[in-house]
Parts: structure tokens; C-alpha cells; sequence
């Protein structure tokens, strides 16, 4: 038996340094909304509605960065994670 | 129903944001593995071309003065236009590399129509400080989708490129209707919102 190839069989799958850069892309987006709404809680309508209509309620640029933070790390990273894994395993 | 200024520019920074992430995301996997799934590949180019088409409503029914109907008008040929061009290129149906200038001349024109159509000096109030700083910004940038022309595999330029829509992004989100910069507005400008 190959040792190496019973190694490589047994190694768990470690993160590429670009799969945890990409990784972090979305994390990091939401992390900065939320830091903003907490240095600008003021930008958060909701917590204290006072009449606001839709757009003064809902579109805030923390609540947004928030949203596109998540977007990408639960619509796109998933995908290109496999995609990455998939073209590392190709490329052995 | 129709939003209030400030919110457009929001809105259309949350689309640059994705633009942005989207983008450093294909710098960081490689273009060849961003576009594995077809729905991936379009995700950026659709996104420039949807938003030069939603510059032209902006452009109806935000105009304020003839300048901003030149300026938001200018705006929405050169996104559109460059966004087509993107999607094509995504497509197969232009090939050539020198279509990356679509872009940059698409960051030149906005980059002048932001100069352009800002009449008031830069500390007059935080919008007209943000329109100077995007102008320049954009007018910037530009050597980035140019860089890409004459060099398309450069991680540099496209580096730059994808942060370039981040930076927009973050400025456009720190406008706001009549409201102060570093402590600075002009009495002229109106009465302060919060």
C-alpha cells in the first residue's frame, strides 16, 4: 500500500489560503454592517420606528451591507467553494 | 412610493457592493473557476448592465436641473453600454480584450459627469464633497479596466478593478441629503437632517 496516498486519504480537507480568503468576503461585509449599526445606531429605524415609511424603515445602508454580506456567503460562496475543491482535486 | 434620493444612491451602492465582492471573489478562485456555472458568470456583468438600465428611471425621475439630466443621462448609456459589452464578452461573442476599454471609458465619462455636474465646492456640504471624491475617484480608476485591456490576466488590474466598485460603494453610502462634512457645511446648503 502507498502511505502517501493513504495519507492524503486520511488528511481532513484543509482550506486552501483562497478558500478562506473567499470564505471571509461575506463574513466580513455583514461584520461591517453591523459594526456600523453599532457606532450609528441611529441609521437603525426599526429599533425605534417613529412613523417612517418603507424606505426610511428598511433601506439603511447597515441593514444593506448586512444583506449583501449574506447574499454572498449563502448564494455564492457555497457553489465556488465546491467549484475550488473540485478544480484542487482535478489538478492532483 | 418613490424613494427618497439618498435611498437610490444606497440602493445602487448595495448593487456596486455585489458588483465589488463578486468580482475580488473571481480574483481571488481565478476567472476559470468563477465561471464553472454558467448563472456565476453572468452574476457581474448582468449586474453592471441591470443597473446602467435602472440609471435611465434615475435619470426621469431625479432630474433637478439640466446638468443632472445630462450627467444621470450620460451615466446610464456608458453603464449600460459597458454592461452589455461585459455580458457579451461573457458570452463569447466579442473575444478581443481591448473591449475591457468599454469600461474605462465608462469610468471616464462618469467620473467627468460627477465632476461636471456638482456646482458647489468641495466642503459645501457631504454630497458635494462625495460627487467631487467620486469624480476623481472614477477618473482614477479608470486605468484599471484599461490595464486590463493591454495586460487581461493581471492580477493587479483586476484587483483594483473589483475594489474600485468596493470604494464606490462605501461612498455612496456615506451620502446623505443635506448633511455636514468633517464638521463643514454651508449655511447655504439648507436645514441639517439629523
Amino acid at each position: 500500500m502507498n502511505a502517501e496516498f493513504v495519507s492524503e486519504l486520511e488528511a481532513p480537507a484543509r482550506s486552501t489560503v483562497r478558500a478562506r480568503v473567499v470564505s471571509a468576503l461575506g463574513p466580513v461585509t455583514a461584520l461591517a454592517g453591523v459594526v456600523w449599526a453599532i457606532v450609528q445606531p441611529y441609521r437603525i429605524t426599526l429599533l425605534h420606528p417613529d412613523g417612517e415609511s418603507f424606505w426610511w424603515l428598511l433601506v439603511q445602508p447597515p441593514l444593506l451591507v448586512i444583506a449583501v454580506g449574506l447574499f454572498f456567503y449563502f448564494a455564492v460562496l457555497p457553489g465556488l467553494l465546491a467549484d475550488l475543491e473540485e478544480g484542487r482535486a482535478t489538478s492532483r | 412610493m418613490q424613494p427618497p434620493a439618498e435611498h437610490v444612491h444606497w440602493l445602487f451602492a448595495t448593487g456596486f457592493l455585489v458588483l465589488g465582492l463578486c468580482l475580488l471573489a473571481e480574483v481571488v478562485v481565478g476567472t476559470d473557476v468563477w465561471r464553472l456555472r454558467a448563472w456565476r458568470a453572468y452574476l457581474w456583468p448582468g449586474m453592471a448592465f441591470a443597473l446602467g438600465v435602472l440609471m435611465w428611471p434615475v435619470m426621469v425621475f431625479y432630474t433637478n436641473s439640466t446638468i443632472h439630466m445630462l450627467a444621470h443621462g450620460a451615466w446610464a448609456e456608458v453603464m449600460t453600454f459597458a454592461g452589455a459589452v461585459e455580458l457579451a464578452r461573457v458570452r463569447g461573442k466579442l473575444r478581443s480584450s481591448a473591449w475591457s476599454l468599454a469600461m474605462a471609458a465608462a469610468f471616464l465619462v462618469s467620473g467627468l459627469a460627477f465632476l461636471v455636474h456638482e456646482q458647489n465646492a468641495w466642503f459645501f456640504m457631504r454630497s458635494a464633497f462625495l460627487h467631487h471624491l467620486l469624480g476623481w475617484t472614477l477618473l482614477v480608476a479608470s486605468v484599471f479596466p484599461l490595464a486590463r485591456s493591454v495586460r487581461p490576466r493581471s492580477s493587479f488590474a483586476a484587483a483594483g478593478f473589483a475594489l474600485t466598485f468596493v470604494v464606490i460603494a462605501v461612498m455612496l453610502y456615506c451620502d446623505r441629503d443635506v448633511a455636514p462634512v468633517f464638521g463643514h457645511i454651508s449655511p447655504l446648503a439648507g436645514e441639517q437632517h439629523r
